[in-house]
């Protein structure tokens, strides 16, 4: 208090103290209603369509510089992206040749076993809005939204894997949760043996939770979704286990995975189209064998794939290659597996690169 | 004086402040970015505290909040605390020469960030990284061409 200030002042003084008090106690609320019971969906929601203007200006100087940009590259530099584009193309059509033999093998080996049926997936490519959001949280703003088809829970990836869902949807632009959000979980699979686990967002990385310290989980094993939950589709890979160690209880393993997706870098994104598909009683972990994650998203190619059974029959033809349409039967699963284990009904060179066929492993956990 | 001559300034240079919080930068400069709006808010605070109060900074905070994506009512408390410190210190604060205004917002923003790691402490939420301290000082560095281009912009000043 200034020493001028009379009884007046003090007064005001304290009337001050309190109306700030009662703003804190209302931030407070807020905070804890918004970040425990989320039940501020609804109005965050409305306010972010409020916020839409704000967001397209601040987004204008990033595009008005890649224009720029655009502009000012040179004819060599030109050539050389381009045939460096060309490289790639030709390799990955290499390989999505030899994906789609062994796509069709796996849909026939699938419709003699009387698999599940599958569901084909469509894509659509979305530009980033490049702005940047409060930094503790890992969201991401699209430029397209219901205007352009976009739906709430919509599992958005990109070159390398998963990278989010869609968790709201404006009339032209959206937000993306990315994987690495605190919020966020996925469940997800071991694609070399199909363990199945929960991968949570820890702020800037991923982790795996309550590894139980008998699985076979390695450091560098692949994951991918799983499609437990029906919210992301089976088989596109979440990220690498970069380290594992015991969590405090020492009961458990805690693993740290390296993100597939480019989570900072890149303009675009691909946008999975849902498809609703029935989900069958699941059976215990299965022959995540013929997986190669880096095959998952074909470029524009809708990818086919069923639940737990992962990606490999990821290609287009395989939704119309003949195959068994009955419904699969918990039961059945079980009973799949020693045919498969048997090396020699596993012929299939041309089964992507990486590709293993580890089901004794898979067998001899508990 | 010439109180509230450019009525619009203040609207104005708050929306520039939220824009410039959006703003992409190179992931190596994002955790420099300074805290336009608090700067903002705080140059309002003291020129004219009239219309700017703790309810103005509350429910800017809000708007901040939602603009950014942030945890809702994060803002509006960190905001609130500096309105109601800058109030109390206002006629002190006012005559400070330049320099040693903006250690004081440097101070304050400091403060600023205190509470909100607590916060994100305390709530559960990541902390940000410690890159993030360095932002009072660039903040205190920025305040005098800020002071000095918000009263040329409200006075109507020329040259």
């Amino acid at each position: 208090m200034p020493p001028y200030a009379g009884p007046s002042a003090a007064r005001e003084d304290i009337a001050g103290t309190l109306r700030l008090l009662v703003f804190l106690g209302m931030a407070i609320a807020l905070m804890i209603a918004d970040s425990r019971m989320g039940w501020l969906r609804a109005v965050r929601a409305q306010g972010e369509a409020v916020a839409q203007p704000l967001w397209r200006l601040a987004g204008l100087p990033a595009k008005f510089g890649q224009s720029v940009r655009d502009e000012a590259v040179t004819r060599t530099q030109l050539s050389e992206e381009n045939r460096k584009l060309r490289n790639a193309l030709l390799v990955n059509r290499a390989r999505l040749t030899r994906l789609q033999t062994a796509a069709v093998e796996n849909a026939r080996l699938r419709g003699l076993l009387g698999a599940t049926e599958q569901a084909g997936l469509e894509v659509q490519l979305a530009p980033i809005l490049d702005i940047s959001l409060d930094p503790t949280r890992q969201r991401l703003v699209l430029d397209v939204g219901a205007d352009q088809g976009v739906t709430m829970g919509q599992a958005v990836i990109d070159a390398g894997g998963l990278l989010g869902q869609v968790i709201d949807v404006h009339g032209d632009t959206s937000v993306v949760l990315l994987l690495t959000d605190p919020d966020h979980a996925v469940p997800v699979a071991v694609a070399r043996n199909g363990i199945r686990l929960v991968a949570y967002g820890r702020g800037d990385r991923l982790e795996l939770a309550n590894v139980p310290m008998s699985s076979d989980v390695k450091v560098g094993d692949v994951v991918v979704t799983s499609g437990m939950g029906g919210r992301f589709p089976p088989g596109f890979p979440v990220g690498t286990i970069a380290k594992l160690q015991p969590n405090e209880s020492r009961a458990f393993l805690v693993g740290e995975l390296t993100p597939a997706a480019q989570l900072d870098r890149g303009r675009d994104v691909l946008l999975l189209k849902r498809v609703l598909r029935p989900t069958p009683v699941l059976p215990p972990p299965q022959t995540a064998a013929t997986t190669d994650p880096s095959l998952a998203p074909p470029e524009g190619d809708s990818a086919t794939a069923s639940p737990q059974t992962t990606t490999a029959a990821g290609i287009s033809d395989a939704a119309e290659s003949p195959l068994q349409n009955a419904p699969a039967p918990p039961s059945a699963a079980p009973t799949t597996s020693p045919p498969t284990a048997t090396p020699s009904t596993a012929p299939s060179p041309t089964a992507a690169p990486t590709a293993t066929r580890d089901d004794p492993v898979r067998a001899g956990r508990p | 004086m010439s109180r509230a001559r450019r009525p619009w300034l203040l609207p104005v240079s708050l929306a520039v402040a939220l824009l410039l919080g959006l703003l992409p930068l190179p992931q190596i400069l994002q955790p420099f970015r300074p805290y336009w709006l608090a700067l903002v808010l705080a140059y309002w605070l003291l020129e004219d505290h009239e219309r700017v109060g703790l309810g103005f900074a509350f429910a800017l905070g809000l708007i901040a909040d939602i603009v950014f994506g942030a945890l809702l009512g994060e803002q509006a408390l960190r905001l609130c605390v500096m309105t109601f410190i800058l109030q109390r210190f206002r006629p002190q604060l006012r005559f400070f020469p330049l320099p040693q205004q903006s250690l004081a917002i440097g101070g304050l923003l400091l403060n600023d960030l205190i509470i909100a790691s607590a916060m994100h402490a305390m709530l559960g939420e990541p902390v940000r990284s410690w890159l993030w301290w360095w932002t009072p000082l660039i903040g205190a560095v920025l305040w005098p061409p800020l002071f000095v281009a918000l009263d040329a912009l409200r006075l109507g000043r020329k040259g």
